[in-house]
């Protein structure tokens, strides 16, 4: 157990699950805290400061997407909602309330660190905002300040709401952003529901970037949720 | 005859009838089971009911049943006042009644309350306006329909069929009566006897309590010769209850008894005010004889229907015999003595009762008398005549029918100015015409006017036409003398045709509109018949009914179906144009709960604006028809025949629609059966097998980890997860199964481009579809198609997931799809082995297996496809391709208008620079 390692708070009931997150986090360097209930969990994050919180939706004397909520409200600390509940609405639900990423149950360790890694990250990020002008992420290299998007040498010309949605999935890569969000961040509060005109500009987004526009390698749809940029 | 079956069976063997014991058995449970009526019944107020009956509750209290007092009127005596303390005594219910406030018995409360013994004082007392019931004893049957014990008092000269006799004994009419089949009901009939010169007595000494009107008839009332006459009626009507209750017994201990077998009573009952004394001395005669007994009228058909204080009168006297327990029946024919005759041979009816005739004998010269014809071809049967009451001329003669009837100015007019013409013209041409001519004109007028106008218009225009020829035509003209007294005759003549005319006119048009009338019900009926063909289930029967119901019978209807409790108000589904309120829904809620019409013009809740028709079928009640109409329900029998017929049809219709749901309940309880034992079993199989796998390496790896080397704990390792994979498969495909099958995911159909929902299908397969070869051939113009893109991802998913499982890995797979016609067909096809011939449509079915299945199927991924499609209304097929292989076509309608192309109207494509 590292004591420089990011503290990690478990909100989940069965204690099987805790202690296999336990085991699987202790292992990476993380420092763990763990609840069993809503109350608990909430008592914990004001408490120990968690850098990301796991939280199970459905907690015996409270739900999920209330906590996050609550902690909404003062906090900007990485959520990711592990839940057995596999339904989009779900998933909307609890993202659009504020949580960063959703983990369906079951789930292998490795996809867990993963979303945890890009949490953390993420978190890092959006603490220094303006950051680095230019971002990259595998093949894809955007220059914010001379607003121009190659894809390795090849240059890409995107309009700019194609441009705006690309930055957008590129700042969060690797993280689920819902229909609401992006539209939200791209077009404005009052364009939340036109999700079809999202449709049709990722189409034609992927059209310009991907190799492959029916086997996406860049730009990933969580089919009824979102969409997400794959990081590497 | 009802004991036919009985007498047969005992005639052969003296031993019961196995079905008639039966029926008894039944009854007998019935009777024990059901609530109990005790009458306390004596012959004058003064005798002690009210007292013995407190006296009998107050030992019965005292032996802890539950007694409770709902009404009782002490009269403000003191020792009966003694005897309701320690009693229970309900609240009274106010109820203001023109101003003034009255304390009645609280129905609602008692039938709350619900005490094992009510009692309730006064059984013929009539309630308050506004109450549930006009009466009480239609309270107290209430009560014993709802399981409580009813204990009550009446005197003898309120019991309906004793009415006139203690009227003509005493000179004093009691307007209060209780029906017999209340007595009859009766389990048990407790006498309260006094002698007279007892009661006397008392009644000097202030002890009996009067009521305020009754004080002026006292002197009539109380007179020895009368309570001697009253007594000895009370003693007669209790031993005859007595005499029953023998021959009931006699008759359950399979006696053979005496009395006279198979007797039966007609009695001819006819819209005369007479009838009714006619009817309760029938009553009486039966009940002596303890003979069945059946109020027959016969009605002429259509033409002679009767006008309408008649009308009244005769229903009146039909309900009377009814609340005396007679059956009645009406019968149809132009010769009533025929149809009587005919009725009682059908029936073995013994006797028949009339009533004396009061007409004139001319009468019987002109139209045929019943009487004698009645006689003449009664036969074996015999026929007693009864006096009319002449007391019954208490009832006014009735009102001719045009005096309701608006005066016809109109037709007057036009019989006025059509004799006038005829006049002037006959003045004016008096040259050319000879008088005959003028009659036959002025007989033309009467006609013209009796066709046009009717019937007193043209007696009027008879009337006046032989005025004006007298006046004009006959000399000496101007007068109304008349010389010549031959011109009597022609006077006499015209006014006879006229009269005929104007008669037969009159019966024209009355059977015209008879036969209209006829016409809307039958064309009503029969439209109603064709819309319920149609109808498939029970809310668009009701809808259907009352739609109809409210064009027939002129006014709002609703048919209120049962519902879940907490679905609806008082628990009704209401369809229609009428929106019951909180009133009309109790009143519904009686009909439907007692199976019997109530509110407006019936006899529950007559005060409420809606009457409400059970819908019984059998002993079940299937809803209630609510009419909210602007008059009352019309009550002649043609129309009671046709809501009759009405309430068969939605009631025939609404079981049809029940039958078919409970029909398909079960198929779908059937199917659903059949699916969980398969279900049961392939999950047992299915679960247990990787459960297996990873329950032996988990332990292997838990038990023996040193001797294992690094390579085999890799392997270990590796079937858990793989293993634990296969497992989340399947419990994912079971709950998406699931979640279809349960028919409550409707697809959320979006526009969205194809390219999105295949790209995330293969998004989702990458690692499954790791090194196998697949091509996508979707058309750049393929425009937005409107489906739920979650569920057609699964369907990529398993299709793909499908043709990699059973097609070895060097197999190309490929993936089409184009947009024609609105509808979107897909494609996915592999060169596989294909499909074992005849497999086409069974690998669509529930955990059916291919022979090529590798590991990991569990037989749902096709079932969920084609529960997907077909969720879009579409189609999906399997074949074997030429050149080898199989393939999934699936074809779906997708809407027209599909937005093509990147164009979404009116969404800003330019954003600010500087926001960017």
């Amino acid at each position: 157990m590292s004591e420089e390692g990011p503290r990690v708070l478990i909100v989940e009931d069965e204690p099987e699950v805790r202690r296999f997150l336990r085991t699987a986090l202790d292992v990476q360097g993380f420092r763990v805290v763990e609840a069993a209930t809503a109350k608990e969990g909430l008592a914990a994050a004001t408490t120990y400061n968690p850098e990301v919180i796991l939280l199970d939706l459905g907690l015996p004397d409270g739900d999920g997407i209330e906590i996050t909520r609550k902690v909404r409200e003062w906090s900007r600390v990485p959520i990711i909602v592990i839940s057995a509940r596999g339904r989009e609405d779900d998933k909307v639900g609890a993202l659009d309330a504020g949580a960063d990423d959703y983990l369906t149950k079951p789930f292998g360790v490795n996809e867990l660190l993963a979303r945890v890694r890009v949490a953390l990250r993420h978190a890092v990020q959006s603490a220094s905002p303006g950051g680095d002008p230019v971002l990259e992420i595998g093949t894809l290299r955007i220059d914010q300040s001379r607003r121009e998007v190659r894809i390795g040498e090849r240059e890409v010309k995107l309009t700019p709401i194609e441009y705006r949605l690309l930055v957008l999935l590129a700042r969060n890569a690797g993280k689920v952003l819902t229909h609401r969000q992006i539209l939200r961040e791209v077009w404005g509060p009052p364009y939340v529901g036109e999700v079809q005109y999202l449709r049709v500009f990722m189409a034609q987004l992927r059209r310009k970037v991907e190799a492959e526009p029916a086997r996406p390698r860049l730009l990933l749809t969580e089919q009824g949720v979102g969409y997400r940029l794959r990081e590497g | 005859m009802a004991n036919g079956r009985e007498d047969e069976g005992m005639d052969d063997e003296r031993r019961p009838d196995p079905d008639a014991l039966l029926r008894r058995v039944q009854a007998e449970e019935a009777r024990r089971t059901r609530a109990r009526l005790r009458i306390y019944f004596g012959y004058s107020p003064g005798v002690g009911k009210t007292f013995t009956m407190l006296e009998v509750a107050r030992r019965l209290r005292a032996d802890g049943t539950d007694v409770v007092v709902g009404g009782v009127e002490t009269h403000g005596r003191q020792e009966t006042a003694e005897l309701l303390k320690g009693l229970e005594v309900l609240p009274r219910r106010a109820v203001e009644y023109r101003g003034t406030l009255q304390q009645e018995f609280d129905l609602d409360g008692a039938l709350a309350r619900k005490p094992k013994v009510l009692l309730l004082d006064e059984l013929a007392h009539t309630n308050a306006e506004g109450s549930r019931h006009p009466k009480r004893w239609q309270d107290a049957i209430e009560l014993l329909e709802a399981g409580i014990d009813v204990w009550t008092t009446l005197n003898v000269q309120h019991v309906e069929s004793l009415n006139d006799v203690v009227a003509q004994i005493t000179f004093v009419r009691v307007r209060e009566t209780v029906p017999d089949a209340v007595l009859d009901r009766a389990d048990e009939i407790e006498l309260v006897d006094l002698p007279p010169d007892q009661l006397l007595e008392r009644l000097r000494e202030g002890k009996v309590y009067l009521p305020e009107q009754a004080r002026r008839a006292v002197d009539n009332f109380f007179r020895r010769g009368n309570l001697l006459a009253l007594r000895e009626l009370a003693l007669r009507r209790t031993a005859e209850r007595v005499d029953a209750d023998v021959a009931a017994y006699r008759h359950q201990h399979e006696i053979r008894s005496t009395w006279a077998a198979g007797e039966r009573i007609l009695v001819c009952v006819g819209p005369s005010p007479t009838s009714a004394s006619l009817i309760r001395g029938g009553r009486r005669m039966a009940a002596g004889l303890r003979a069945p007994w059946v109020a027959a009228y016969v009605e002429a058909p259509g033409a002679f229907a009767l006008t309408g204080p008649d009308r009244d009168r005769l229903q009146a006297n039909l309900r009377l015999a009814e609340s005396l327990g007679g059956e009645v029946v009406r019968l149809t024919g132009a010769g009533a003595s025929e149809e009587i005759l005919r009725y009682a041979r059908e029936h073995n009816v013994t006797r028949i009762v009339v009533g004396k005739p009061t007409h004139r004998r001319w009468r019987d010269v002109l139209r045929g008398s019943f009487v004698s014809e009645l006689v003449r071809g009664s036969g074996t049967i015999e026929v007693h005549f009864i006096s009319g009451d002449e007391g019954g001329a208490e009832e006014p003669p009735a009102p001719r029918e045009t005096a309701a009837r608006p005066v016809d100015w109109l037709g007057y007019g036009m019989a006025v100015a059509g004799v006038a013409a005829v006049a002037g013209l006959g003045v004016a041409l008096r040259d050319v015409l000879a008088m005959p001519d003028v009659a036959v004109l002025f007989l033309l007028v009467i006609m013209v006017v009796a066709a046009r106008c009717g019937r007193w218009p043209a007696l009027a225009a008879a009337a006046l036409s032989v005025a004006a020829y007298d006046f004009c035509f006959v000399p000496p003209f101007y007068t109304m003398t008349v010389h010549d007294t031959r011109h009597f005759l022609t006077f006499g003549m015209m006014f006879a045709v006229g009269l005929v005319i104007s008669a037969l006119v009159d019966l024209l048009r009355r059977q015209e509109r008879a036969a209209r009338a006829r016409e809307a019900r039958t064309a009503a009926l029969h439209a109603l018949s064709r819309e319920l063909v149609g109808a498939t289930d029970a809310r668009q029967v009701a809808r259907i009914a009352a739609r109809q119901a409210g064009a027939a019978l002129g006014g709002e209807a609703a048919v209120l179906l049962p519902g879940a409790p907490g679905n609806a108000p008082l628990g009704f589904v209401a369809e229609g144009a009428f929106r019951p309120g909180d009133n009309a829904l109790s009143v519904a809620r009686w009909a439907f709960d007692h199976g019997r019409p109530a509110g407006r013009g019936t006899d529950t809740l007559p005060g409420s604006p809606a009457i409400c028709f059970p819908l019984l079928s059998g002993t079940r009640t299937l809803g209630v028809l609510a009419v909210h109409a602007a008059s009352n329900p019309p009550d002649d029998p043609e129309s009671r025949s046709h809501i009759d017929a009405f309430l068969r049809q939605t009631t025939l219709a609404l079981e049809r629609a029940r039958f078919e749901e409970e029909a398909q309940a079960a198929a779908l309880r059937a199917r659903t059966e059949e699916m969980r034992s398969s279900l049961l079993s392939a999950v047992s199989h299915d679960l247990r097998t990787p459960l297996a796998a990873i329950t032996g390496a988990a332990t292997t790896l838990r038990d023996d980890p040193e001797r294992l080397d690094s390579r085999q704990r890799r392997e270990l390792t590796e079937t858990i997860c793989g293993e634990a994979e296969r497992m989340g498969r399947l419990i994912g495909n079971l709950l998406d199964m699931m979640r279809l099958e349960s028919g409550r995911v409707a697809p959320r159909r979006e526009w969205v481009p194809l390219e999105d929902v295949v790209g995330s299908a293969l998004g989702r397969l990458e690692s499954r579809l790791e090194g196998r070869d697949l091509r996508t051939d979707l058309p750049d113009d393929l425009p937005l198609v409107a489906i739920d893109p979650v569920l057609f991802e699964q369907l990529f998913v398993n299709l793909l997931e499908n043709a990699a499982r059973h097609t070895p890995r060097e197999a190309l797979i490929e993936l089409r799809a184009r947009v024609a016609d609105g509808r979107l067909e897909v494609e996915v096809a592999d060169r596989g082995p294909g499909l074992p011939p005849g497999e086409e449509e069974r690998v669509f079915e529930k955990f059916h297996r291919g022979p090529h299945a590798g590991a990991g199927g569990v037989g749902l991924g096709l079932p969920i496809c084609r529960a997907i499609v077909e969720a879009h209304g579409g189609t999906i097929a399997a074949a074997n391709r030429e050149g080898g292989g199989a393939s999934f076509r699936i074809v779906v309608p997708v809407g027209a208008g599909s937005v093509t192309g990147p164009d979404p109207g009116g969404l800003p494509d330019v954003l600010p620079e500087a926001k960017a």
